[in-house]
């Protein structure tokens, strides 16, 4: 007996407050609108205080899991280079991985009790395809708002994902407030031209 | 119209459309948010309560009105909610009663992972478990029918997977039922005084409910049949189900949605047409139990962890190790050791629970904990509490362990304190704190009334003096129930004054007797200016020494290297981040050089 294998699958990860769930229900509605079935799943409750947050988003047909198993993600979404790391076991061969560069380093490393990742550039580009690792934050920031980050990233893997562009405007458009509507748009062709 | 909802989401909008109007919860994760959503529809009313005893009876009350109502709670909460409901169950129903639980398995916000499936059995409950949004949203019409009908209360039994999954729901469907044929109270005391000579007549009954119950599960299109391949056959219940659907696609299910009572014939019909029967379910051997019970050979828990979540993954090795799949399951890159850095959760930057706990910390007292976004303060660098056991227990152990050592003469100095949040001692510490007045223990409970119930996400309390419908209303003194109560010493502090609270706790901690102390600092989640200029480190004076991180506040870490003599271990500049500080002046207060000052660069609010 076999499993089944027609979802796409994508993780999205990064620490609380950096707005992981809100571009995983982004995600969501853009393939509920391209005419799939999909679900997403992640846990909240304590990662709201700075801890380690994920989201799973699937969808195909018809989905059955919430989520997503280990070694079984088509992309990696991370908004942080050390989570990227912590999920990179979670990617198919031959999966794909998006990194926004941004560092968060805990207090527990600032106390001497653990260590940030060494080289954490060098492990995604080794276990993903076509990796891009990119300083969202600063692209963000020279649009005028560091917010930006999420949708840029979101921008770069809708190239990873056969779901129409004019979808992913549609819901990021409803998604945000009217006045960084057309900054959001912006923002996300910034990301479509990175990857 | 197709939305994606997230399995609470999708219990609230059942409810609305099954012609709910009253509903009454605490909160508890991963169920809080069926209250929330409940809340936003026309036309209901919906509260937060003290507690789930509190919320449960709130509900009855309006069942007994003819009022369709529901009550929702953690898995725990059931457990404070048990007393009403063990005795509910013979009462039964006026209005349709559903109580919306939500287990943990896996205990992603939990003390526990206990399965509550067993409480349906306990109280001889209908139980229903979706497998996903959809089924959420499609079992509750039917869980008041079942109610109603067959009066009774019904459990609606959630899991983390199902209540914070989101799916697609069809709502083209929907309308709002009406069900005011049932509305109004009649006395009948028969059924709703439960005195003994009242309640032995309504035990007989309970069992000729359960057994018609029994017939309808038997017939309910809640659990079905999807016939495939029979040389496997499964049954399965909840998120499990998909799971299996997962990893196994093309084996026969007996897919239970309508678990208690069980599809006895249903389960055996099955069980005789299939060559391997397996039971997936998560924790507790509540289905395979029964199998076996009725004589039928099926493995189970020897595949399925009874520990934990489930998964995609831990179903597909089970069924490997049973050899079923034949296909290999994704493998696992190798984890680079990199990756082990944890990243726990913390207090936020300007938490008022900081002061309190770093100033408890420099009082060499045994100080009990309870629950809430304060248990943080287990973890190093704070590290100060010593117990966490359940909601309001911090003041009832501190007690107990005040009257052990004085029973048994335990030669001990270290004063005792119980530390507890307002939303806990609003919940069930109030009782605890009555025997510490009553049986008088030298014991000094620290509230820290941070005037919302923080970590399942700011809800509000008693003491918020606002409803969940965000009107205004009384806001409970704490500082006069605590008086009220009969203890003599008590005063507030100022957990941003990491001094004058040392203070405090030693001045309470030197007198016998009880005393409580109100800690008192609005939740920095709730307040969206900074409560004094953002702070920065002065490199000129910052000698590295390390205290101001002992704060365990995520806006500060070790900035640029200072020295590093001899090849010993660096020592930092430590460094604020001025996004993250929200200017609590704490870091300023307990650095000794004097380095840490508001940031000059930063404008004046
Ligand atoms: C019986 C029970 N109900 C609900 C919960 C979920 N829960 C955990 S902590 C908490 C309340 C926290 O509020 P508070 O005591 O005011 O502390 P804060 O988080 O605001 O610091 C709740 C409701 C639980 N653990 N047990």
């Amino acid at each position: 007996m076999t499993k089944n294998k027609k979802t796409t699958n994508i993780l999205i990860v990064g620490t609380g407050g950096q707005g992981v769930v809100l571009a995983s229900e982004i995600l969501s509605y853009v393939a509920v609108e391209s005419g799939f079935d999909a679900k997403k799943s992640e846990i909240h409750g304590m990662s709201q205080r700075g801890g380690v947050v994920s989201s799973h988003v699937r969808f195909g047909n018809k989905v059955a899991s919430p989520t997503i198993m280990a070694g079984d993600a088509d992309i990696l979404l991370s908004f942080e280079l050390a989570e990227a790391v912590r999920w990179l076991p979670y990617l198919a061969p031959g999966g794909k991985a998006a990194v926004s560069n941004q560092r968060i380093v805990p207090p527990i490393v600032t106390m001497g009790a653990a260590d940030y990742p060494g080289n954490p550039e060098k492990l995604i580009i080794e276990q993903a395809r076509d990796a891009v690792i990119t300083d969202a934050q600063k692209i963000a920031g020279d649009l005028g708002n560091t917010k930006l980050v999420n949708t840029i990233m979101l921008g770069v893997i809708s190239n990873y994902l056969n779901l129409p562009k004019e979808n992913w405007k549609k819901v990021i458009s409803g998604a945000v407030p009217q006045k960084f509507r057309d900054l959001n748009l912006v923002a996300f062709e910034k990301g479509c031209e990175l990857g | 119209m197709k939305k994606l909802l997230s399995g609470n989401e999708a219990v609230a909008l059942g409810a609305f459309e099954s012609g709910v109007k009253v509903a009454s919860a605490y909160p508890g994760t991963p169920s809080t948010e069926i209250m929330e959503n409940f809340a936003r529809y026309e036309g209901v009313y919906a509260e937060w309560a003290p507690n789930e005893k509190v919320a449960m009876e709130v509900v009855v009350g309006s069942s007994m009105a003819g009022v369709r109502a529901l009550t929702s709670l953690k898995h725990v909460g059931l457990n404070v909610a048990a007393d009403p409901l063990m005795t509910l169950t013979y009462i039964g129903i006026k209005g349709g009663l559903v109580i919306a639980c939500a287990d943990d398995p896996g205990m992603h916000s939990s003390q526990n992972e206990q399965d509550n499936r067993f409480y349906a059995r306990f109280a001889q409950i209908p139980m229903f478990e979706p497998c996903d949004s959809q089924e959420a949203r499609d079992m509750m019409p039917l869980a008041y029918e079942v109610s109603e009908k067959f009066d009774t209360p019904v459990l609606m039994r959630l899991t983390t997977r199902i209540s914070h999954s989101k799916g697609v729901v069809d709502t083209s469907d929907s309308k709002v039922s009406d069900t005011s044929e049932r509305y109004g109270f009649e006395s009948d005391l028969k059924k709703f005084v439960m005195i003994p000579a009242h309640a032995r007549a309504r035990h007989p009954k309970l069992l000729e409910r359960e057994q018609a119950l029994q017939k309808i599960s038997e017939k309910s299109d809640l659990n079905f049949i999807e016939w495939a391949d029979r040389s496997v056959g499964v049954i399965t219940s909840g998120i499990s189900y998909q799971y299996v659907k997962e990893v196994l696609p093309d084996v026969s299910i007996l897919k239970l949605g309508f678990t208690y009572p069980l599809p006895e014939q249903k389960i055996r019909d099955f069980a005789k047409q299939v060559t391997k029967l397996f039971v997936v379910e998560e924790l507790e051997p509540y289905l395979e139990a029964k199998l076996r019970e009725y004589g039928i050979e099926v493995a189970g828990k020897k595949f399925f962890s009874r520990i934990g979540e489930l998964s995609p993954e831990s179903v597909g090795k089970g069924f490997e190790k049973a050899g079923v799949l034949t296909e290999k399951l994704p493998s696992l890159r190798p984890l680079s050791a990199d990756v082990q850095m944890p990243r726990p959760p913390l207090m936020c930057a300007a938490c008022p629970h900081r002061g309190l706990y770093f100033a408890l910390n420099k009082l060499k007292a045994i100080v009990h904990g309870d629950i809430g976004c304060y248990t943080l303060s287990v973890m190093p660098p704070l590290k100060s509490i010593e117990t966490c056991l359940c909601m309001g227990a911090s003041i009832s152990m501190a007690h107990g362990m005040a009257k052990a050592k004085a029973a048994a003469g335990i030669d001990d100095q270290r004063p005792i304190f119980a530390t507890i949040g307002d939303s806990t001692f609003f919940h069930s510490g109030i009782n605890s704190l009555t025997d510490v007045v009553f049986n008088q223990s030298n014991v000094n409970v620290v509230i820290l009334d941070n005037r919302i119930t923080a970590m399942t996400g700011a809800q509000v309390n008693p003491g918020s003096g606002v409803t969940l419908q965000g009107e205004p209303t009384a806001a409970i003194d704490l500082e006069k129930l605590v008086r009220s109560l009969g203890v003599e010493r008590v005063r507030a502090l100022d957990p941003y004054d990491i001094k004058g609270t040392i203070e405090i706790l030693k001045e309470e901690a030197a007198i016998e007797g009880p005393s409580v102390m109100i800690s008192r600092g609005p939740c920095v989640q709730m307040t969206k200016a900074n409560l004094n200029p953002v702070h920065q480190v002065n490199e000129t004076d910052c000698i590295g020494c390390t205290l101001c991180l002992r704060l365990g506040c995520p806006a500060i870490s070790q900035g640029d290297v200072i020295s590093n003599k001899d090849g010993k271990k660096p020592i930092h500049y430590a460094c604020i981040d001025p996004v993250l500080c929200r200017g609590c002046t704490m870091c300023a207060q307990v650095c000794k050089s004097k380095a840490i000052s508001v940031k000059s660069s930063y404008p004046k609010e």
